[in-house]
């Protein structure tokens, strides 16, 4: 009996978020519209496409990352990733100049950044992790140090550019919830599907991952290519999620969080829809919160990133009470 | 059979395992003693390829750990570290299925049911295996984990230190549970060890390693004398022989 209890909270929380969701994502399609449904619905739907692929993006980059790291205070966020996607960007303006942004096709140069994304994020990953135990707070501050000298990294070179290469870069940068950058929702489509099935034909080492390393390599994993491969898909989730909508420091630790708390194993065919679910109730349901019932627009981000940024805050006294 | 050969590892300039061959004999409990910064978990890490070596080789059954699949080692040997503490909150049950993964990749079938079944029963977790880990006690968490070691089911089973934590009782029960898996289940079980009298009084085989190197070993009779103690640990340590078993007493 106990035992069949423990199994059905998983499964009764998951109902639980899909149902909400999915009201949430009925709401936002038809909540306070006016004129014709053949333009609202295409309009809609565009963004909602958006906010699915960034909140699918940023909670399996962030369950995943924590799973490698074996660490639930650390995300690919807070360890400076997105910033990092904002260098790539500048970098490949300042040294190729603006022309390569208008010449080649946003989809070769999202393409470049990815990969430039991925390269970078191992190294990283690889230094800090890889070799020998580093104290948590440690690598707290050594993500945020990262995020800073990025950020100030990227705004020396775009300082440097000429306004006209200038303008072009930041007309990139100018994504939001509620002005997503539509040109590259077919390709971030495409590249999230990729991601997912790479994802799920190594989605059974997951849950071995995160009994630690020596445990997984006992258990016969193949840490290193493991370790590797899942990396580099969260580095390219990163970078699809920023190039949506932006760098979102929080939101991450937020619905990862949540998902542990919430479903109490850390199973990952129960932590991962979670996640996801609860991504998509808080872009789509606080979008639609804001946009159609209090008739605000940007607060959106503030609002997550102000939740996040406790929940972080919590963790951390925790991990350092313990 | 586990052999080394010219094994050595370097943190820096110091050498924490210099030069060690060893042949572990298939069979029985090994244990590895000596005094601390011996390099011993090292050398057990090594042999179990959690560690890479920096020259020198190790076979397990002639397969090379460096170039052998994972998951081919995993069928073969495992290994439990002394520190196990981790951020996944699993159930005793959860944790002694993942013993099964080198088999099923995760796809429990009727086989490994049986397998985690047995392992559990073999700990006296039953009345446990519902709980999460989070919610034992030291020894308890200790047992589940060794309880996954026997359900991965390997002819090599690794342990670094399983009786920290322990109490008297239980650190018995430990090692008399090897002793059985060693009988019944024909298990080859290696272990390091800092209290030598359990490892007189239960091991086949003692390996005594000090500085990185093996500077003893041989059976029990063999190592636990006066003068190969007083090697090991510089310090006088007297043996008396009690029920067929020799004990050392090394208190001042």
């Amino acid at each position: 009996m106990l035992h069949k209890l423990r199994w059905s909270r998983p499964t009764l929380f998951l109902v639980l978020l899909a149902v909400l969701a999915l009201v949430s994502i009925v709401c936002f399609m038809t909540l306070g519209a006016r004129g014709n449904w053949s333009f609202v619905l295409p309009f809609r739907g565009r963004k909602l496409l958006g906010l699915l692929l960034v909140a699918y993006a940023v909670a399996v980059s962030t369950v995943l990352f924590q799973t490698v790291t074996n660490n639930r205070i650390l995300t690919p966020s807070i360890m400076g990733f997105d910033a990092l996607y904002i260098l790539v960007q500048t970098a490949i303006v300042f040294f190729l100049g603006p022309q390569m942004l208008v010449l080649i096709n946003p989809y070769a140069q999202f393409g470049m950044e990815v990969v430039l994304m991925m390269a970078f994020s191992w190294m990283l990953f690889r230094w800090l992790f890889l070799s020998g135990n580093r104290s948590l707070h440690l690598l707290v501050l050594v993500g945020i140090v990262f995020g800073i000298f990025f950020r100030s990294l990227s705004n020396f070179m775009q300082r440097l550019l000429d306004p006209n290469a200038f303008q072009v870069l930041q007309d990139s940068f100018f994504a939001s919830f509620s002005t997503i950058d539509p040109t590259l929702l077919g390709v971030a489509s495409a590249v999230v599907g990729c991601v997912t099935l790479v994802l799920w034909r190594m989605g059974h080492s997951f849950d071995v991952l995160a009994l630690g390393r020596d445990n997984a390599v006992n258990l016969g994993v193949e840490y290193k290519r493991t370790v590797v491969i899942i990396l580099a898909m969260v580095s390219v989730l990163v970078s699809v999620s920023t190039a949506l909508v932006g760098p979102i420091t929080f939101f991450g630790l937020l619905v990862a969080s949540l998902a542990h708390g919430l479903v109490g194993v850390s199973k990952h065919r129960y932590i991962l829809p979670a996640a996801s679910l609860l991504g998509v109730i808080a872009l789509v349901g606080g979008q639609t919160l804001f946009e159609r019932v209090f008739e605000f627009d940007t607060a959106l981000s503030i609002i997550v990133e102000f939740l996040g940024g406790l929940v972080f805050i919590i963790l951390i006294l925790r991990g350092a009470a313990r | 059979m586990i052999i080394t050969s010219g094994l050595k590892k370097y943190y820096g300039e110091t050498a924490v395992v210099d030069d060690v061959s060893i042949q572990l004999p298939a069979g029985g409990i090994t244990s590895i003693i000596g005094p601390n910064g011996a390099g011993k978990s090292t050398m057990l890490s090594i042999v179990s390829r959690l560690l890479g070596m920096d020259s020198g080789s190790v076979t397990i059954d002639g397969l090379d750990v460096s170039n052998t699949p994972s998951d081919v080692l995993a069928r073969r040997l495992s290994i439990l570290r002394q520190d196990n503490h981790m951020t996944a909150r699993l159930t005793v049950h959860d944790l002694v299925a993942f013993g099964r993964y080198p088999y099923s990749k995760g796809r429990l079938n009727i086989e490994d049911k049986a397998h985690i079944d047995q392992a559990i029963s073999y700990l006296n977790l039953d009345d446990l295996k519902n709980r999460f880990l989070d919610e034992l006690s030291g020894g308890q968490r200790q047992r589940a984990f060794v309880a996954m070691v026997i359900c991965q089911d390997t002819d090599y089973v690794l342990l670094d230190e399983p009786l920290n934590n322990l109490d008297m009782k239980h650190a018995m029960g430990m090692m008399k549970l090897m002793q059985k898996a060693c009988r019944e289940l024909g298990k080859t079980v290696v272990l390091v060890l800092h209290d030598i009298n359990f490892a007189s009084w239960y091991s086949n085989y003692i390996i005594a390693m000090k500085n990185g190197r093996v500077v003893r070993q041989g059976t029990p009779d063999e190592l636990i004398r006066p003068e190969a103690l007083k090697e090991i640990y510089d310090m006088d340590i007297n043996v008396h022989e009690i029920g067929g078993h020799r004990v050392s007493l090394f208190y001042d």
